[in-house]
């Protein structure tokens, strides 16, 4: 389904990508790990088009989307939910929703709402809370929720764990798992949480600065030893 | 009230560190001021020369002196005795006279900021109080009962009575209860609570507010002069409405807004003199062309973000002026353009006593005397309505893809294109509608002075539109009426003061900021809610993210 061969990403003259490889299937959760700063976000915002690859290219669904503007990337299906989630804080969670749709087809807001509030019952608690006024976790399932009114095929998601709480951690990875299985959503998921997203992947991917160094199902880098010195011991 | 101070006096006051950090304050002001007040320049038969002032500069070190030294007794528990003193050298020095008039402004409104801290260290009921008998004060008709009646007058009064039953009736609160002190924070949150009552209040307070501009020019109390000023005014508002959409809506800090105003006018003059085109065909293309300009602008520009968008506008703004300065075959370079056209009746009628055009005039067309007021009341009526154009095209299109696309922008713009939304487009749509509107005000402005040049917009004019946005609640409509009332009608009100009206203005400016720093009126309401889930009712009204989950409480089916 998506196929990123060969990247580099430049920050001005710093190499943030040197050369990545790799491949996430229609169905499949795929989770890519790696200790910061090693590129990780820069990987789904390359493949988001912001910025753009410098060298290789990147294939969703046939279609080399290297060089498409972010905005058309969105349309050709592929959603994001960005690092720190952003939601807007100022907004109340159902124009949040609402922006979420802004690029799908026409029409299929009522539905959408309908299947995003089935996975997350707290959000339709807070339908006319400002969303800045909400806690963390539920900020997050908030930025989830956005990118999934877009009716997107391929979910990208940047950090879902990031500075939750561990019990708040477990229901957004449940419901990762709930949307993979129930809507056949394919989601690729960069994580430092190595833990929890491990357990939860098809697949993963081990990323050291700006390089691919590592793959595998779940199971296997789980039960790894570089993998548990470099990225369990001591965590989750 | 006096549990209070009764209780501190046990104490010793820490004299030592209080007159250092007066002193201090003092010294802060002496910086300041030596360089701005110390000296002057003045001509002499041999030229320019240099003249000090600095018993001005003393004085009002001595003035922060004190005033600070009344903050700190209040901070030590003597609130009653300061609130008590600084209401009495209030009075003095309203009554005495001072070296220059400056110096009595601000001894005047020390006087009353520190009066105010000290109500606050003594109880709510207790500065809201001062606070209402200082409104009922300045704004009473004491001063000019020997004058004619006029709605300006008529206004004051009103407000006037309305503050001092308020005073009467918290005054009497403050004596029978000896109410807990209120700190910054509950004054904030109780300005907050005022500030979202009033933009709820909005939507009924927003039909009466307009009903009363349309029979406005037809009231016995509206005569040229206040007309006039309506005119003003809503021409400010129309501005402010049309910034509101690239500074309040989407977020872009335009600094050169009085550009898109400037080819708007410049627009309709040309066209009218060179072409001799009435104002119906030339507003809607003085629009088109401000917008284009706006495009223009914005190709470049929309790359950039926040400081650096910021100083290119204002570069723009100043190129604009200086190419209509420069163009002189043109655009007649500084001497401007003058012998404009005025409006006709919708093409109908003109006017004039006797038309030239071949047109009817006014008057015969339907049976009136003549008078130069029908002109006027005709501007008025023009400009309303362009104003409520704007007004009613934000309301709108707020509930539109396109509206909410630029809040979302001012919100997160990296969020917005994960989204899937186009970000220049949607910038450049922002830009070119704002400067649309500005192009018309502007062609209105052009027609109703009948001469333009570029004096009339400098840098300080977009200074002027921004800071009534700003002030108003960056997005809020209503927040931008009150504030053009504010920032247009201060400096009228404070004519008195003549040459410092412009400091109590400024004064006026940092206490807004310094109480509502987000604007008089910054709460936002939803867009949208779904009928059947748990809204529909009123917004939760947690207007900063203060820890999130308790502020929720159960907003539950």
């Amino acid at each position: 389904m998506l196929t990123v061969s060969g990247v580099h990403t430049f920050y001005g003259a710093i190499e943030a990508l040197k050369g990545v490889d790799l491949e996430v299937s229609a169905g499949e959760i795929v989770t890519l790990i790696g200790a910061n700063g090693a590129g990780k976000s820069t990987l789904l915002m390359t493949i988001c088009g912001n910025p753009p690859a410098r060298a290789g290219r990147v294939i969703f669904e046939g279609e080399d989307i290297t060089r498409l503007p972010t905005f058309e990337i969105v349309r050709r299906g592929i959603a994001q939910s960005p690092e720190g989630r952003r939601i807007f804080p100022r907004m109340t969670v159902l124009e949040n929703l609402q922006m979420g749709s802004i690029s799908a087809k026409p029409g299929s807001f009522n539905t959408e709402l309908e299947r995003v509030f089935h996975l997350f019952p707290r959000l339709k608690e807070r339908i006319d809370q400002r969303a800045g006024t909400m806690s963390g976790g539920e900020q997050q399932m908030l930025a989830i929720g956005r990118a999934l009114m877009s009716q997107p095929r391929l979910l990208l998601l940047d950090e879902p764990s990031l500075g939750l709480a561990p019990l708040v951690v477990r229901q957004i990875f449940q419901v990762i798992k709930d949307i993979n299985r129930e809507q056949k959503m394919t989601v690729f998921m960069v994580e430092q949480n190595a833990f929890h997203a491990l357990k939860l992947a098809h697949r993963g991917y081990v990323m050291v600065t700006g390089k691919i160094t590592m793959s595998g199902t779940g199971a296997e880098l789980l039960a790894n030893e570089e993998v548990r010195a470099a990225y369990l011991e001591g965590g989750h | 009230m006096t549990a209070i101070s009764e209780s501190a006096a046990g104490r010793a006051l820490p004299w030592p560190s209080m007159l250092r950090e007066s002193g201090l304050a003092a010294f802060v002001a002496l910086l300041l001021t030596v360089p701005l007040v110390g000296f002057r320049t003045v001509d002499r038969p041999t030229g320019l020369g240099i003249s000090t002032r600095f018993d001005e500069v003393l004085a009002a070190a001595a003035l922060v002196f004190i005033g600070r030294l009344g903050l700190c007794l209040v901070n030590e528990g003597r609130a009653l005795l300061v609130m008590v003193l600084s209401i009495l050298a209030l009075a003095v020095s309203a009554f005495v006279g001072f070296p220059t008039e400056a110096l009595k402004v601000i001894a005047m409104g020390g006087a009353f900021v520190i009066s105010l801290r000290a109500a606050m260290k003594i109880n709510g009921d207790a500065a809201i109080t001062l606070a209402a008998v200082y409104v009922a004060l300045f704004l009473g008709p004491w001063l000019q009962l020997g004058g004619g009646v006029t709605l300006w007058l008529v206004a004051k009064s009103v407000i006037a009575a309305a503050a001092l039953a308020v005073a009467v009736w918290r005054g009497l609160h403050a004596w029978r209860k000896h109410g807990a002190p209120v700190s910054l924070a509950d004054r904030d949150k109780a300005m907050d609570r005022i500030a979202v009552k009033v933009q709820q209040a909005s939507r009924f307070l927003g039909p009466v507010g307009i009903a009363f501009a349309l029979i406005f020019p037809f009231l016995p109390i509206a005569d040229r002069v206040s007309i006039d000023i309506g005119i003003l005014l809503l021409t400010y508002i129309m501005l402010g409405w049309g910034l509101n959409i690239v500074v309040g809506l989407a977020g872009l800090l335009d600094l050169g807004y009085v550009a898109f105003y400037a080819v708007g006018a410049y627009s309709y003059a040309l066209l009218a003199t060179y072409f001799g085109w009435g104002f119906w065909i030339c507003l809607p293309l003085a629009g088109v062309l401000a917008a284009l300009s706006g495009v223009l602008l914005g190709f470049p520009v929309l790359r950039l973000r926040g400081d650096y968008f910021a100083i290119v506008t204002l570069g723009f703004g100043e190129i604009i002026r200086v190419i209509l300065i420069n163009w002189y075959q043109f655009t007649g370079g500084p001497n401007g353009i003058s012998g404009i056209p005025r409006p006709s009746f919708f093409g109908l009628a003109e006017f004039n006593r006797n038309p030239t055009g071949g047109l009817p005039s006014f008057h015969e067309m339907f049976g009136l005397e003549f008078s130069s007021l029908h002109r006027i009341i005709f501007l008025y009526y023009l400009i309303l309505a362009l104003a409520l154009v704007v007004n009613l095209f934000t309301l709108r299109v707020r509930k539109l893809p396109m509206g909410r696309a630029w809040e979302a922008l001012r919100e997160d713009d990296i969020a917005c294109s994960s989204l899937g939304i186009n970000r220049t487009n949607m910038k450049l749509g922002a830009f070119a509608i704002a400067a649309m509107f500005g192009g018309f005000a502007g062609s209105f402005f052009a027609t109703r002075q009948g001469f333009i040049s570029p004096e009339s917009f400098t840098f300080i004019e977009s200074a002027i539109i921004l800071a009534i946005v700003v002030l108003g609640g960056m997005g809020s409509q209503v927040g931008v009426v009150v504030a053009t009332f504010i920032v247009i009608g201060l400096p009228e009100m404070f004519r008195e003061l003549e040459q410092y009206r412009m400091v109590a203005f400024g004064m006026g400016m940092v206490l807004i900021m310094l109480w509502r720093p987000r604007g008089l009126l910054a709460h936002r309401d939803p867009t949208i809610r779904l009928q059947g889930y748990g809204g529909g009712g009123t917004p939760a009204a947690g207007t900063a993210a203060a820890g999130g989950e308790a502020i929720a409480g159960g907003r539950a089916k």
